[in-house]
């Protein structure tokens, strides 16, 4: 007893308060960095499961091949990577003009009510389960037709729209006024300065909205499930056919119990990640020099 | 030179003065109505696509009224055919729940680590690294999830969960490929990148002098974050989960290729089951009559209605509860 009270220490129960709260703060600091760990190993997990069982699968042929007859090894995927291509492409023609004119709508004509009616249904549109989209396009296009890939096409863009939209609005609403009135002080006609002035500043902007777009609708499965998933096996450009595509492909072979078909699943996972990795990073990168841009 | 004079001289510049007039008087108002039509294309979309689902369900609705919500049986088989919801939902909400149970927190903390703890030259890197992780097709993650999760779950942490946790029904039963524990995993590997960086941004709004407030009065970095950055930005966390939920509740392809399809309420997770969206991805292309086909437009009416709700929650309470800028 005599020999600790010695050493004029702070009280017992301070000192103790205060060892328990760096210890509640060590012991929180290391469970959020062991989250974003977890968080950042379940990536590393899933896109290196798909780049080591992709790889094995994947050779010219795969790539250049249509799909081998049923129960027969070989073959590729040539006809879905075409009809991904087909039916992104048509999508994105339908929904980045309209995107961008909801952009220019919001940003040079609308009242503040009316566009902030558009943005509540653009933000309704990008809540809806993509599996309705698809449901919604079968209902109004395909039934009593056959499907086609302008069907999936369309409902590809449901899906894209709201996505090009919200940042078309996003861009513009940052391009600054000033510009606006530069250009109308010199009398020149409002489309005149949306198309000279306006949109060529928010350009990179409205650009890394179409390629986010086209990032998330290039991996869509659901929209495409009953508008455009009953192909032939062989290459197609034309979009009045129903037109095979990578995501319903790989949903198709991993449903099946052959390896080999789950083989041939990886192999198609690996080229659609591959894809919609470099979008997605491209985009981001080109929305940090938009912002930097225009906010100056 | 004098020559050149005359090309640019009065007559030329009036000549385009007035074609510019007719092309002005034409363009100005074409921009404006080709805008404003882009903007009720956006409105007739979604109310077109109310309609359509509401429309498609109509036969199935005149049958069984609200009851079909509540009628857990799904028989497709044509002549003794009877539907109802009641299973799907059950999965759905259960899957959902345990998803955003698992997730929120995971996200929160990623959020925190992000914005008080990274070192600031791996900030970027890592946010970038997290958010990628939304970018992956969900098709991938289910076909991740059928070949390489759902066996591990089966074999190793399954028995693990029933041997510790058995006594609890949720762990009870017999571990199985399919069911609804795999949906889980692969819907809070979904949802954590949502949540975390809606989450992350509100949390950037947090003022500084307020921490520094906090931390001058001798607060550790965990009590400056529950004193000040976790009530500043609960609105915005609670919002930002509701997201999350939204994006789990709505997916279809993932959770279709885990969970088993099977119409049934049971309190294991390790069992089969179904949901809403993922029974509509599984059975309408093979569905048999058109009252099955009205059947599954029913689930997806529920479906749309359920996800409706929760968005605009969502939004509404992120909206009114961050400063603007955020999630606009």
């Amino acid at each position: 007893m005599s020999a600790t009270s010695d050493t004029p220490t702070p009280g017992p129960g301070l000192l103790g308060a205060s060892t328990r709260r760096k210890r509640v703060n060590r012991l929180m600091e290391v469970l959020a960095t062991a989250a974003t760990g977890l968080a950042v190993a379940v990536l590393a997990l899933v896109v290196g499961t798909v780049v080591v069982k992709g790889v094995s699968a994947i050779n010219l042929d795969f790539l250049t091949d249509t799909p081998a007859p049923f129960g027969l090894p070989g073959g590729g995927i040539a006809n879905s990577i075409v009809g991904t291509f087909m039916l992104v492409l048509v999508a994105s023609v339908i929904a980045v003009p309209i995107g961008i004119l909801i952009g220019i709508h919001a940003s040079e004509f609308a009242r503040p009510r009316v566009s902030y009616a558009v943005r509540f249904a653009l933000d309704i549109l990008a809540g809806v389960p993509t599996i309705i989209t698809g449901i919604f396009i079968f209902g109004l296009l395909v039934v009593g037709h056959q499907q086609s890939g302008y069907d999936g096409s369309i409902a590809l863009a449901i899906v894209m729209l709201p996505i090009v939209a919200r940042s078309a609005q996003e861009v513009l609403g940052l391009v600054p006024n000033s510009l606006r009135e530069a250009a109308q002080a010199l009398g020149i006609a409002r489309w005149r300065m949306v198309a000279r002035i306006v949109v060529p500043s928010a350009a990179s902007g409205l650009i890394t909205g179409a390629v986010l777009g086209v990032a998330r609708v290039a991996g869509e499965t659901a929209p495409l499930l009953f508008t455009s998933s009953i192909v032939s096996n062989s290459v197609s450009w034309n979009p009045a056919q129903a037109l095979a595509s990578i995501p319903v492909t790989i949903f198709t072979l991993s449903e099946s119990n052959s390896p080999q078909d789950h083989t041939r699943a990886w192999g198609a996972a690996l080229v659609l990640i591959v894809a919609v990795l470099i979008l997605s990073v491209s985009a981001r990168s080109l929305h940090e020099r938009s912002r930097r841009k225009l906010r100056g | 030179m004098s020559a050149s004079a005359p090309t640019v001289g009065p007559p030329r510049r009036t000549f385009n003065t007035v074609r510019r007039n007719t092309v002005d008087r034409i363009g100005d108002p074409a921009l404006r109505i080709l805008a404003a039509l882009a903007s009720v294309v956006a409105v007739a979309t979604i109310l077109l696509l109310a309609y359509k689902v509401f429309q498609g369900s109509s036969q199935s609705f005149d049958k069984y009224g609200f009851g079909f919500v509540t009628s857990k049986v799904w028989n497709p088989n044509p002549v003794a055919e009877d539907y109802g919801a009641a299973s799907f939902i059950y999965g759905t909400v259960i899957s959902s729940f345990f998803a955003i149970l698992l997730a929120a927190p995971l996200s929160i903390a990623i959020a925190l680590y992000l914005t008080e703890l990274a070192p600031r030259r791996i900030r970027r890197p890592v946010r970038t690294l997290v958010e990628l992780l939304a970018a992956i097709p969900s098709v991938i993650i289910g076909l991740w999830g059928i070949i390489v999760l759902a066996p591990a779950l089966e074999n190793h942490i399954e028995p693990f969960l029933h041997s510790v946790l058995g006594w609890i029904p949720l762990f009870g039963g017999t571990p199985s490929p399919f069911g609804l524990l795999p949906a889980i995993v692969v819907l809070t590997i979904m949802a954590t990148p949502i949540i975390s960086a809606v989450t992350r941004e509100v949390f950037e709004t947090v003022p500084g002098d307020l921490k520094e407030a906090a931390y001058a009065m001798g607060a550790t970095r965990w009590e400056m974050v529950r004193m000040v950055v976790l009530p500043y930005a609960r609105s915005g966390i609670v919002g930002a989960t509701i997201l999350g939920l939204a994006r789990a509740l709505g997916e279809a392809i993932a959770v279709t290729q885990v969970i088993g399809s099977a119409v049934s309420i049971k309190a294991s997770l390790f069992q089969p089951a179904d949901t809403l969206a993922s029974r509509v991805a599984s059975q309408f292309q093979g569905a048999g009559t058109p009252l099955e086909t009205s059947s599954l437009f029913y689930l997806s009416a529920i479906l749309l209605v359920i996800a409706l709700i929760v968005n605009v929650a969502a939004r509404l309470i992120v909206r009114r509860g961050t400063p603007a800028g955020v999630m606009n």
